[in-house]
């Protein structure tokens, strides 16, 4: 199956949550990542429990912020 | 490795730092990248969810339209830049614990003095490196 990852194709061999597709893009840090699946943001208690699907959309950066200590 | 900058959107940076200051400001950058430099195309204001002269916070919903909006012109997001409207251009513990994108440039601007200091810094697991900014005319980079 076929998703798109920010912009980009990614195949899959099977429907992941979005949990396990964090981990299977090696992205660091996830809890600091913000999820979209097709246009919904996903809160972090609920990435486990969503499945990604053939066709859907998934857009992911990173918190931004920052300040003094 | 240089980022190149056009004159007008170091400008704009600038006044919109000046404008929400004594609160930080802050906001993304998109553009190219050519070779091992990073051309700025496009600078795109978001708000400092946190409202605080010592900290930010990016709503992700803007910066998910922002990226969009990079992406529609065929550009990727190059970084991000923030104020500090009193204190020097150089990233705190918390900027450099919270830069968790090796990719990206974090830019910072300092407005402690009379005239606005702006550095770029690429910034992996807390080690900072910093990066030339090229101000540039318009017409360079074409």
């Amino acid at each position: 199956m076929f998703i798109t990852v920010n912009g980009e194709a990614v195949s899959l061999r099977e429907e992941l949550s979005l949990k396990e597709l964090v981990a299977f893009l090696h992205l660091e840090q996830p809890d600091y990542v913000t999820l979209l699946l097709n246009d919904r943001l996903v809160y972090p208690s609920e990435h486990g429990t969503t499945i990604v699907k053939d066709g859907d959309t998934v857009e992911y950066l990173y918190y931004m912020g920052g300040g003094q200590p | 490795m240089s980022l190149f900058l056009k004159r007008e959107d170091f400008a704009a940076i600038t006044a919109y730092a000046r404008k929400e200051a004594p609160l930080e400001a802050c906001g993304l950058l998109g553009g190219e990248k050519r070779d091992r430099d990073a051309i700025v195309r496009q600078v795109i204001f978001l708000q400092n969810t946190d409202r605080s002269a010592e900290h930010f916070s990016m709503d992700p919903r803007e910066q998910f339209a922002a990226v969009r909006e990079f992406r529609s012109h065929g550009w990727q997001m190059l970084g991000n830049f923030h104020s500090h409207p009193a204190t020097p251009a150089r990233p705190s513990e918390e900027d450099k614990r919270l830069a968790f994108d090796p990719s990206l440039r974090y830019l910072i601007l300092s407005l402690q003095a009379e005239q606005p200091v702006l550095r770029a810094f690429c910034i992996e697991a807390g080690k900072v490196s910093e990066e030339e900014i090229l101000i540039t005319e318009k017409s360079v980079l074409s």
